[in-house]
């Protein structure tokens, strides 16, 4: 989707959607001239004006929020990682990596 | 469904503020983005939502008071953020995560292995997302050594390396860098290919050895020759340390190995400044001298004493 179509649809100024851009809250493609927004880069848009408009998140606030989910998400990525990797790993190995988890998330 | 006042906790009777305080208040705490992975928060996000969305519109929520439609209304069609920060085309926002700088940390090795562009850990497609392909190759490290002298790596210096492309490079070295430190610089190695980040230069310390000072961890040593008069009667003398002169007080009857210590004129760490430790040595007249030897010679035969007893206990 292109901003303009993206700001008729969620009813945001362009100069907000710039804004969001320059100061990296979103990172479309710039593949031409016009960046060009994905299903992704939308979804991000909706977050981002769910925040700011259902939560009242304030603008200043808004990079902060972001910032720790973005943490959040990339640390669950790593997480899934590290668990799809675990499962390739044979035994005893994994059942040892698992007994190890196990007992650290019992002194929590 | 359920009520939408009991959903959102709020009376028949309640303003239209006090219905959006009541659902900011619940959608901060369970809005599925920030609640990843949580089902309950999801469900409940979708009744406070729905509930929200019929009660906002104040002409929806008179008919809905008035009986003439029920609460089943259409449940908000949302792109869950989620979905897609956890897919692979969420790389792009997850930027640089830290695992803190302990080196053992595997999860830290992984991440540098997985930044680095190579596949050598084949996480599958959905699991890590951004791979190598997508991030584009970063650029090598470049290595460089820098060699600097002891007050600098003791007090900080900014020290300019010139790169063989003919660019220079300034590069800060923090007070109390010892022998061997690794400084790197972020993004001033060699230049990423497909959109990848450029390498860092990794710079090696270097500390040329002194003529006058050495290093003890955060202390620096050195060793000062003093007089037979300035020994044995006390002086006043001055000494040039890392930053600048002192006046250093010799006491009376000061020997040779005698260490005095001046406090904070060692190295600048992180927790306190190191000490300069002062070793003095002294040093007799460069030429033999007529009249001390006269005065020595009376004066040693009326006040011997034995300097040596010590070494033939030991030996």
């Amino acid at each position: 989707m292109t901003l303009e179509e993206i700001a008729r649809r969620y009813a945001i100024a362009g100069d907000d959607l710039l804004a969001w851009v320059g100061q990296d809250w979103l990172r479309p493609a710039r593949g031409g001239a016009e960046p060009e927004f994905d299903e992704c880069d939308v979804a991000r848009v909706e977050l981002i004006c769910e925040l700011r408009r259902d939560l009242a998140v304030d603008d200043a606030a808004v990079p902060v929020v972001l910032s720790l989910l973005d943490q959040l998400y990339a640390t669950r990525r790593l997480l899934r990682g590290v668990g799809a990797a675990l499962s390739d790993i044979p035994e005893p190995a994994r059942g040892e990596v698992l007994r190890r988890l196990e007992a650290m998330l019992e002194r929590y | 469904m359920d009520d939408p006042y009991t959903t959102l906790g709020v009376s028949r009777e309640a303003t239209q503020d006090q219905i959006k305080s009541a659902y900011r208040k619940l959608a901060r705490k369970f809005h599925p983005d920030l609640n990843p992975g949580n089902k309950q928060a999801e469900e409940k996000f979708k009744k406070i939502s729905a509930a929200y969305d019929l009660l906002s519109d104040a002409a929806q929520r008179a008919r809905f008071d008035a009986g003439e439609i029920d609460a089943a209304g259409a449940e908000r069609q949302r792109r869950a953020w989620r979905t897609h920060a956890e897919g692979p085309d969420g790389a792009r926002y997850s930027g640089g995560f830290r695992f803190g700088d302990d080196a053992d940390d595997i999860l830290s090795e992984l991440l540098r292995r997985r930044t680095q562009g190579r596949q050598a850990w084949g996480f599958g497609f959905g699991g890590f997302g951004g791979s190598g392909e997508e991030s584009g190759m970063r650029g090598q490290d470049a290595q460089y050594v820098l060699s600097i002298s002891l007050p600098e790596a003791a007090l900080g210096a900014t020290k300019r390396i010139a790169l063989p492309n003919g660019r220079s490079l300034d590069v800060k070295v923090p007070a109390g860098t010892t022998e061997g430190t690794v400084l790197r610089l972020k993004g001033q190695g060699g230049a990423g290919a497909g959109g990848g980040a450029s390498g860092d230069a990794l710079i090696e310390v270097k500390i040329e050895p002194h003529p006058v000072f050495s290093r003890d961890g955060d202390n620096i040593t050195m060793t000062l020759p003093v007089t037979l008069a300035e020994a044995v009667l006390g002086a006043k003398v001055t000494v040039t340390t890392l930053d600048g002169k002192v006046a250093l007080s010799v006491p009376p009857g000061s020997n040779s190995g005698t260490v005095l210590r001046l406090k904070g004129k060692g190295v600048r760490a992180r927790g306190g400044h190191g000490d300069l430790l002062v070793t003095l040595s002294v040093v007799l007249p460069e030429r033999p001298d007529p009249e001390l030897e006269a005065f020595l010679r009376k004066w040693a035969a009326a006040h011997p004493y034995d300097v040596r007893g010590k070494l033939e206990q030991a030996s």
